[in-house]
């Protein structure tokens, strides 16, 4: 009997919750589409839902050429940083070499330190290689990490040597190697250190807002932050709200698609990283 | 194994070049940016320990230093009484359990620009959806983002609701690898559910409660976005974090000596604390 009480009290309990995370997204999406009148209430229902806070969202802010901008930059950061990661992550995990102890204690110092210590630094240096306004000055400084290098390091140290060293035998030269035979091996890693590193990217506003200034090149959140905070949605709640939806829709869509394995990457990496 | 020296600086050769620009330069001359002034123009100007001087008598660095603390003080507490509460929550069913697991992880993948933006319109002193629930209620009104003492309490409510879908799958994680048989035994010898709770989940428990200490307090040392777009830092600087002052002096006043050298003491706090926290989270 106390068993079943206390299974009713977990389903009424994360019920609860489930609308406390789930309805302000709907409400969010119902209000982008209302009259900003009516957005005061706090229903999702109008007999006047409108398009017009889209439209003055997309006529003030050039919403489709940031999200191929966001688009570039986090696809170009993720590949890098899952075929470098890969290969280094190899180097320390499976090649016998002095250098790789040293190394590998160097990955884990930077990982240690907080990236407020080097903000201003990196930003100078952007500046001086004369990559403000250039998606490059986006990418370049984070095509590399040491958490995603570390992450298939300790991936690749359980892959069999035997396998590898068939594989040698067979001629393979050592980058072939990693590329063929190691991260096909590997899927889990690559898929865990692939979703982290282009959500990461792909939310981040802080960077984008200080190397990137002309609007053309900016990313979708940098976009939607500006737009927000910079005037051109004046008062009208129902753009912001709009251009908020905006950012959020293809996130949420690649969400629901990979759920599963987003979910795990992160539950995953905290362990690991 | 393969022995081959070659092969192992050649595969390292892509993090060696990145490492050299990214990591090594950057903390090179952060240190040297702390000894000068710099508007990012004209030639760097060699100041001794003049920022340092310039920072120990900075109120508005001391205040975001607090702001940042009192973030980390409400929000950690409430994010792991929370996450661990839905965590055993989940574990104890099955049915609809990755669903729930699902919309409660939702907001973590969400843009904080998309959050700080949603809940300004739930905080609306005036017409706000938690305002209009606590005159439906028979409640004033609350000022959340408009009142200095509230703005940051706010703020960690909202980020504790963002983040926490993060850290109760890490409870999960944690919860599943508890065998079910110590529950049983422990059933049988007459132990009630809170007691079970708390001699066999919480200490079973510590490896993921450390990692998740350790983990939002770095988050919350980087909080940026949330009062950036949502108060700009004030009112009367009650949501200043430190970030946020790095970010307005280094970047929008252009003193980059100086922003270069908040950054510095700034990481020295931080590594400081984390080593404490871990510190004590492993022998307690």
């Amino acid at each position: 009997m106390r068993n079943r009480a206390s299974t009713v009290a977990a389903y009424a309990f994360l019920s609860l919750f489930f609308v406390a995370f789930l309805y302000p997204f709907l409400w969010m999406i119902a209000s982008s589409l209302k009259p900003d009148l009516e957005i005061v209430s706090m229903g999702l229902t109008s007999s006047n839902y409108t398009l017009g806070n889209y439209l003055l969202v997309f006529s003030r802010a050039p919403v489709v050429r940031a999200f191929l901008n966001s688009l570039i930059v986090a696809s170009a950061v993720t590949v890098s940083v899952v075929l470098f990661g890969a290969m280094v992550g190899y180097a320390l995990a499976k090649v016998k070499w002095k250098g790789s102890v040293y190394l590998t204690a160097f990955l884990l110092f930077t990982m240690m330190l907080p990236f407020q210590l080097t903000l201003i630094p990196t930003y100078t240096l952007i500046v001086k290689l004369g990559l403000t306004d250039n998606l490059l000055g986006l990418i370049l400084p984070n095509m590399l990490t040491a958490v995603a290098v570390i992450m298939f390091r300790q991936f690749f140290q359980s892959i069999p040597d035997t396998i590898l060293e068939a594989a040698r035998v067979d001629g393979c030269s050592e980058v072939k190697l990693v590329f063929k035979i190691v991260m096909p091996l590997a899927k889990p890693a690559v898929v865990t250190v692939a979703i982290i590193t282009f959500l990461t990217s792909w939310n981040d506003v802080l960077w984008p807002i200080m190397v990137i200034r002309e609007r053309d090149l900016m990313t979708l959140p940098q976009l939607v932050t500006t737009f927000v905070l910079g005037g051109e949605a004046e008062s009208h709640l129902g753009a912001k709200l709009a251009s908020a939806t905006l950012l959020a829709v293809p996130i949420v869509v690649f969400y629901s698609f990979f759920q599963r394995s987003i979910v795990q990457s992160f539950a995953s990496s905290g362990v690991k990283g | 194994m393969l022995r081959a020296r070659s092969h192992g600086w050649l595969l390292s050769s892509p993090y060696l070049v990145y490492a050299a620009v990214f990591v090594v330069f950057p903390l090179a001359f952060s240190l040297y940016l702390v000894f000068h002034r710099w508007d990012g123009m004209a030639a760097p100007v060699f100041v001794g320990l003049g920022n340092l001087a310039r920072l120990v008598q900075d109120p508005l660095f001391y205040r975001s230093i607090l702001n940042t603390l009192e973030f980390l003080v409400i929000h950690i507490p409430l994010q792991i009484v929370f996450a661990l509460l839905f965590a055993v929550a989940l574990n104890s069913i099955t049915w609809l359990r990755g669903f729930f697991r699902a919309v409660y992880f939702m907001p973590v993948v969400v843009s904080g620009v998309v959050v700080t933006i949603l809940w300004q319109q739930l905080y609306s002193y005036d017409n706000g959806v938690l305002n209009t629930i606590l005159t439906h209620l028979g409640l004033g009104r609350v000022p959340w983002v408009t009142s200095p003492a509230l703005a940051m309490p706010s703020i960690a409510l909202m980020a504790t609701w963002k983040n926490v879908g993060l850290y109760t799958v890490m409870f999960l994680v944690g919860l599943q690898d508890i065998p079910a048989e110590m529950h049983e035994a422990a059933r049988i010898d007459g132990a009630t559910a809170v007691k079970r709770f708390l001699r066999i989940t919480v200490p079973l428990l510590r490896p993921t409660m450390t990692l998740v200490v350790v983990l939002s307090t770095i988050n919350g040392f980087s909080l940026f976005v949330e009062p950036y777009v949502m108060t700009g830092g004030g009112p009367l600087n009650s949501t200043l974090s430190t970030v946020l002052y790095i970010y307005n002096q280094g970047f929008y006043f252009g003193h980059l000596g100086y922003g270069a050298a908040l950054g510095f003491v700034f990481a020295l706090i931080i590594l400081v604390v984390v080593l404490i926290q871990r510190k004590a989270l492993e022998s307690a």
